[in-house]
């Protein structure tokens, strides 16, 4: 099964370009403050109108509106 | 055109105009795409629809079906909304204009060089990568651009965290150039025909590892990216567990790797390869799962919106059809059940529970937020319109799978079927004749649904016949700014007449 020895090798780089970002995303801190991470698109404003976003400081998840 | 900080005192805004371009062309191809595979639905009932010409035979039209559902029109909606996400999660205009421009423009040239040369007979034959070879360089070339928009977009990032939805798109970026790049290594021997690189079994393995990481990362970590940031925006609430998000992603990007053999059980692949697959496949139920939960729990403590939201229900009807056809393809990759439904009709509707169901649905519902605010609008023109596009997509699914899920386990038992004697109780074409009226069904719901299309071409046009094409100023403040500096509040800086240019 010839093609294994290539796509193993591929599957085995990809494992170490994984285990790199992971590394990498550690590290840097991308993984520290997991609930503002998940928060900040909420207050990005997108919708042209100029009036500042809304506050989603109080939100819980699960909280009934 | 400025890459990157400000042009001559004017603000940094953000690269709208080819995010408008992807997006049109995207329902374009929806309906060009939907309407080619309701054509060869009809041809299996009246097979005169081919009108006797080679161009418009099944075997050439369905894969001009194929790839211009997954690739145009999956593919153009995914350069749109990661273009549109990687920009406003990173709050930084999009790295090089001109590359995004070539990215739209190449693709497109591509996408339109596929749907001229398969029925012309030009194909390599292998399944979603039937494009002869001059198409996979040009395409080969769209990709390593837009890998370097994509990831220059991410490092020159005004805002320190990425967002989770751009690891999933940036893997799903990196694994395609590998896999579209290793599997259709080819020798050209004229201008449209070439001789793949590998032969017999080989290049059936290569070709099923690409197939279903085709599916796997083009199909599924790519849209769960778009997931990740339209089910939260739409919702109004935070993803329902960041920190799942970021397990099951990794689990997802490893998994889906070993799959692919579970296409090949019962050939003549090695057994341990096909085991390799098939318990890959079931592995790979946990972090599919994972994502489709996060997706729906998002919603938790907001379930009356779905009742008046269309945009909504379509977002997490799309994530129940991607928990339905994650668990039935686990349980299809187990061998004993592929015996069964190896070649037969339930593999076409495992599919479209994918492809209609969860890839279409969850692209309607985050264009339907995304196309208002190309626009300068915060709403579509009509949202009954939405509401009437809802019902048309999820009835012409459920008939189309009810329909192909039947006549799958027909065939399959009716193959299998022996009588005492040991010989086969049924011939082919007396399978093919009972799967008959289960066709007619299946070409009802595929019309169904691209008559939904036609209603978001419709209430697209609405909504933007007319309006400006802004491309809104980007904030100079953030609360997770790079620069120390520049932490605040993100509102909008009083605007400058002249730095709200027309795309």
């Amino acid at each position: 099964m010839e093609a294994m020895f290539l796509l193993i090798a591929i599957s085995l780089v990809f494992v170490v370009a994984i285990g790199a970002a992971f590394w990498w995303a550690i590290f840097a801190g991308q993984f520290d403050d997991s609930d503002s991470a998940g928060k900040s698109i909420l207050g990005d404003e997108d919708e042209n109108s100029g009036a500042p976003p809304k506050s989603h400081d109080g939100d819980v998840v699960g909280k009934k509106e | 055109m400025s890459t990157s900080g400000t042009m001559a005192g004017q603000p940094e805004t953000f690269n709208y105009g080819v995010v408008r371009q992807f997006t049109i062309m995207t329902i374009f191809w929806g309906i060009v795409g939907m309407g080619v595979g309701v054509l060869i639905a009809a041809q299996l009932i009246w097979p005169e629809l081919n009108f006797n010409t080679p161009w418009l035979s099944y075997g050439r039209l369905r894969p001009v079906h194929t790839n211009t559902v997954i690739f145009a029109f999956g593919g153009t909606a995914l350069f749109a909304t990661s273009y549109y996400v990687v920009q406003r999660t990173c709050q930084v205009r999009l790295f090089s204009d001109k590359l995004a421009a070539f990215t739209f423009w190449g693709w497109q040239l591509a996408l339109f060089a596929g749907f001229f040369t398969l029925p012309m007979g030009f194909t390599t034959t292998k399944e979603y990568a039937e494009y002869e070879w001059p198409i996979d360089i040009l395409i080969a070339l769209v990709w390593v651009s837009y890998a370097v928009v994509f990831f220059g977009t991410i490092a020159k990032r005004r805002v320190k965290h990425i967002y989770v939805a751009n690891w999933f798109y940036g893997s799903y970026i990196l694994t395609i150039a590998v896999l579209h790049i290793f599997n259709n290594i080819e020798i050209p021997v004229s201008l449209w025909k070439s001789y793949s690189a590998y032969a017999g079994v080989q290049d059936a393995m290569v070709q099923w590892w690409y197939g279903h990481n085709a599916v796997g990362f083009f199909l599924t970590t790519s849209f769960l990216g778009m997931m990740y940031y339209f089910v939260p925006k739409q919702a109004d609430r935070p993803i329902y567990s960041y920190r799942l998000s970021i397990v099951h992603f990794w689990a997802l990007a490893f998994t889906y790797m070993w799959a692919g053999p579970h296409h090949l059980h019962y050939t003549s692949l090695p057994d341990w390869t096909q085991a390799l697959g098939m318990v890959f496949s079931l592995i790979l139920l946990a972090p599919s799962w994972g994502g489709m939960i996060n997706g729906i729990m998002t919603v938790s403590g907001a379930w009356h919106k779905l009742r008046t939201d269309p945009i909504l229900k379509f977002l997490v009807t799309a994530l129940s059809f991607y928990g339905m056809a994650t668990f039935e393809g686990s349980m299809m990759s187990i061998r004993t059940v592929n015996a069964l439904s190896h070649y037969t009709d339930w593999t076409v509707g495992h599919v479209h529970v994918g492809a209609l169901g969860w890839v279409a649905m969850i692209t309607f519902g985050s264009f339907y937020y995304m196309i208002p605010r190309l626009y300068g609008r915060s709403s579509m023109a009509s949202i009954k319109q939405v509401e009437l596009h809802f019902w048309l997509a999820t009835i012409g699914v459920v008939l189309y799978i009810s329909s192909m899920w039947v006549a799958g386990v027909m065939q399959g038992l009716m193959w299998r079927a022996t009588g005492a004697d040991g010989t086969l109780t049924y011939s082919f074409v007396e399978g093919v004749s009972a799967t008959y009226p289960l066709y007619a069904i299946r070409l009802l719901g595929g019309l169904f649904f691209l008559s939904g299309m036609f209603v978001m071409a419709w209430n697209t046009y609405r909504t933007i016949k007319g309006q400006p094409k802004p491309n809104p100023v980007v904030y100079k403040y953030n609360p997770d700014s790079t620069d120390p500096a520049l932490v605040g509040p993100a509102i909008p800086q009083p605007v400058p007449a002249a730095a709200k240019v027309v795309a």
